[in-house]
């Protein structure tokens, strides 16, 4: 399509080029500096440590919980979503009256700000007023009420709840488009075959259905260990470092606990992203993304 | 018979799904007096339409709203901007540095800005553009553009040559194509990105509450969290005001819901 120089592509890229440059090139810079920096606790250099932060962060006594949580959160949210993901996706494939309906209901909490489900959620487990209590009581589950944001025992899963509910419809989604590029023929050779609907969807759906589950494991993984409104909104009552994961007990070491400790902070902030940029990469190795190219 | 079960399942999880967001609804329409009884009621006994009247009215909740608007429709501007010649040079050229900068598109794309969110702040803080709303339009931005560049891309392509080409006889420049010949052809596309970067900017919380400590300049999302604090607990002001964060968004979503998978996963499951 006509002569082009060298310099071409880089005018029409950019201003793309120039946004991720700026502010996701130049922070992630600027976090790797920061976690070799010492700051005042009003955020002023005082000079290179080297790699100092990183061996305090090491000693930090809420570490090992800290990275328990993380690991239980991701796991225990990302199973369960693709889990029942795959059974909902299998009830939108099929054909039925009031399935746009099903599908209108599912948009609801993807599309809704994180941060005000989150308050609906603490104000449903409140132990007081919250309806779970109330509703859990009635029906004989539970004999008294529970504290399912204050109990050690609960908030966790009070969490992982919560986090799975608002995985659910993007994982449908992705799984039910996996299904949908299964031809039909290949369930009729089954058929024919006489293959029980068990068994069909054991040894011919699933199969076929592994690069979407690969893609929504994996983007999953990462939405969830990114995630911090859910994290930050029902555990706000919990003091100390008991119940968060890596990213909000960062947060709390940049921005709010008394350690206000913007080095330390950063030096957990490098280690989190080297955890996504693991799962980048083993998405890139699982997916061919290039195919999909013109 | 296997039709009314499927649709007896399905009315159950629809059900299932939305029942969080009834306990807001009718939480938003209670009065305050309603709102902290034992056992507590699901339905308000007095349904107190004047919530919304209350919280469209709180200069407050006006301030935060002006806020996300102004953020939203921003970032949404500057993301189209950048990815639509971005986009259309990737669909139709093949150049050195093309999968470089696609890696790199995907790789942003999986950052939310949650993990950089310290990098961000030290940014900002040094280039003292902390509490500035240039500070989290471009932060969106940058984090929406992945999504709209494979969106673009995807259907960009699919645009045959010809039509381009016809163009280019006439002497119309390569800019010229894509603005007369090309985007005209988008716009279901352009419609797509354009509603997702504006909800994923509406709905952006971390950068914001790390950024924007003005009280003036908070957005929607940050302000409603102090309708409830340790000292008010107005739950149903919270919950009016997400309704009416949440509605037109809801609404807006279920209009590109078939192309979300496509720009989330960049075209690897169709």
């Amino acid at each position: 399509m006509g002569r082009r120089g060298r310099w071409q592509p880089l005018l029409w890229l950019g201003p793309s080029l120039t946004l991720i440059a700026a502010v996701v090139v130049y922070p992630a810079a600027a976090l790797v500096s920061a976690s070799l920096t010492r700051y005042s606790i009003t955020g002023l250099s005082q000079g290179s440590v080297g790699i100092r932060n990183y061996g305090r962060l090491l000693e930090q006594a809420a570490l090992p919980t800290v990275v328990a949580n993380t690991a239980l959160w991701v796991t225990a949210v990302v199973a369960l979503t693709i889990v029942i993901s795959l059974a909902l996706a299998q009830l939108l494939n099929e054909r039925f009256p009031g399935r746009r309906l099903v599908r209108w209901a599912l948009i609801v909490p993807w599309a809704a700000s994180l941060i005000m489900t989150a308050k609906l959620f603490a104000w449903i487990y409140d132990y007081y007023f919250g309806i779970l209590n109330h509703v859990l009581i009635s029906l004989h589950v539970i004999a008294a009420p529970r504290d399912w944001l204050g109990d050690d025992a609960t908030v966790l899963c009070a969490m992982i709840a919560l986090g799975v509910f608002v995985s659910l419809p993007f994982t449908t989604y992705v799984l039910l488009a996996g299904l949908q590029s299964i031809p039909g023929e290949v369930y009729e050779a089954a058929r024919v075959d006489g293959a029980s609907p068990w068994r069909r969807y054991w040894s011919v759906t699933l199969p076929l259905l592994r690069p979407a589950l690969l893609v929504a494991t994996v983007l999953n993984a990462i939405y969830v260990f990114n995630s911090f409104p859910i994290v930050w909104t029902l555990n706000d009552r919990n003091p100390g470092f008991g119940h968060d994961t890596m990213i909000t007990y960062m947060y709390k070491i940049a921005f709010k606990s008394a350690l206000r400790d913007v080095g330390l902070a950063a030096a957990l902030g490098v280690v989190n992203v080297l955890v996504i940029l693991l799962a980048v990469l083993v998405y890139l190795s699982t997916v061919s993304w290039r195919e999909a190219e013109a | 018979m296997k039709r009314a079960a499927l649709s007896g399942a399905g009315l159950v999880l629809a059900l299932v799904i939305l029942s969080p967001y009834l306990v807001m609804v009718f939480t938003a329409l209670k009065p305050e007096s309603e709102l902290r009884v034992a056992p507590p009621r699901l339905t308000p006994v007095h349904w107190q339409l004047a919530n919304f009247v209350d919280v469209l009215a709180d200069p407050d909740f006006q301030a935060w709203l002006r806020v996300s608007l102004v953020v939203a429709l921003a970032s949404t501007v500057i993301v189209v901007l950048a990815a639509t010649p971005a986009a259309y040079y990737t669909a139709r050229h093949r150049f050195r540095g093309r999968s470089a900068f696609l890696l790199l598109v995907l790789i942003t794309q999986m950052f939310s800005p949650t993990a950089l969110v310290v990098g961000l702040y030290r940014q900002f803080f040094e280039l003292d553009l902390v509490n500035t709303y240039a500070a989290l339009i471009l932060t969106n931005a940058a984090f929406n553009l992945a999504f709209a560049v494979w969106i673009l891309r995807a259907f960009f392509a699919s645009i045959p040559r010809e039509i381009e080409e016809a163009a280019a006889v006439d002497g119309c420049g390569q800019l010229r194509a894509l603005v007369q010949v090309v985007l005209p052809l988008s716009l279901p596309a352009m419609v797509t990105v354009v509603i997702f970067s504006f909800i994923a900017a509406w709905n952006e919380y971390i950068v914001a509450l790390t950024l924007m400590t003005d009280p003036s300049r908070k957005p929607l999302t940050l302000g409603i969290t102090s309708y409830v604090t340790a000292y008010v607990q107005h739950w149903n002001h919270l919950f009016t005001a997400s309704l009416i964060a949440i509605v037109p968004v809801v609404v807006l979503f279920a209009l590109i819901e078939r192309h979300l998978v496509g720009g989330l996963t960049a075209g690897s499951v169709k």
